[in-house]
């Protein structure tokens, strides 16, 4: 089993391929694989609570393994309050992120 | 986590992009962990260590370049390198061609002309690479 720390730093409404990174996270996921999937920058626009098409649900569903984390500097930019983040998402720091970097043996992906 | 070193590239210009901010942010939070950094800036990242970078005023609120206290890229990089001491060192290193199709070339203290091979090398060398590119 393989560490894959995937990061989308983008949004769904501006880039279509942001599918196939999620698309990749679940598959990764369902062939065994360790997943973090971390958003940063506009990536966390999908973890305002409500937010459409609510791919954190969808990908969750799909691959209930995969670890959800949102960057606490892009919410609080966003004005996206941490009490109203979508279900299945943690808030993290950038530490958390550079924690999982310097983890021997992750496979980083940015997108 | 002496042993620890994260190599990251960049492609994006000064200001162009958040990204930037994102990278000299993971790159501050691995040195206060004590894990080593490489930058490898390639295209118009190169010019983000730029000495001649200048704060400006905001016109529309009407403040002075002091009031507004605007972070340049040239400022955070070189607090990076202020911070890295120890076990946790601090590499930049400039595409020299990048560098010269600019004539982005006269940098604050710190970073070194270099090219692909040095990616390289440190991609090898690294814990892990983080390949951050433009749009």
């Amino acid at each position: 089993m393989a560490k894959y720390l995937l990061i989308e730093s983008r949004d769904p409404y501006e880039y279509a391929d942001t599918n196939y990174f999620y698309d990749l996270a679940r598959d990764l996921v369902q062939r065994g694989n360790d997943v973090t999937l971390f958003l940063l920058q506009n990536g966390v626009l999908v973890a305002r609570s409500g937010a459409k098409p609510d791919k954190v649900g969808e990908l969750r569903q799909a691959a209930p393994g995969v670890r959800v984390l949102a960057d606490e500097f892009s919410l609080r930019e966003r004005g996206i309050k941490q009490d109203r983040t979508t279900a299945g998402v943690q808030v993290a720091d950038i530490g958390a992120l550079v924690d999982m970097l310097a983890d021997d043996g992750c496979k980083a992906v940015w997108h | 986590m002496a042993d620890k070193t994260i190599t990251i590239s960049l492609m994006d210009g000064p200001y162009d992009s958040e990204t930037t901010t994102t990278a000299l942010r993971i790159a501050e939070a691995a040195l206060s962990k004590g894990i080593s950094v490489n930058v490898f800036a390639y295209e118009g990242a190169v010019s983000l260590t730029l000495k001649g970078q200048t704060q400006h005023p905001n016109p529309v609120k009407g403040t002075t370049a002091e009031q507004q206290q605007h972070p340049t890229t040239a400022g955070f990089i070189a607090a990076l390198f202020e911070k890295a001491g120890g076990d946790a060192q601090l590499q930049w290193v400039n595409c020299g061609l990048c560098v010269d199709e600019r004539g982005a070339s006269d940098w604050i203290d710190g970073p070194r002309r270099g090219g692909p091979a040095d990616f390289y090398k440190w991609s090898q060398e690294s814990t892990n690479t983080l390949v951050i590119g433009t749009r």
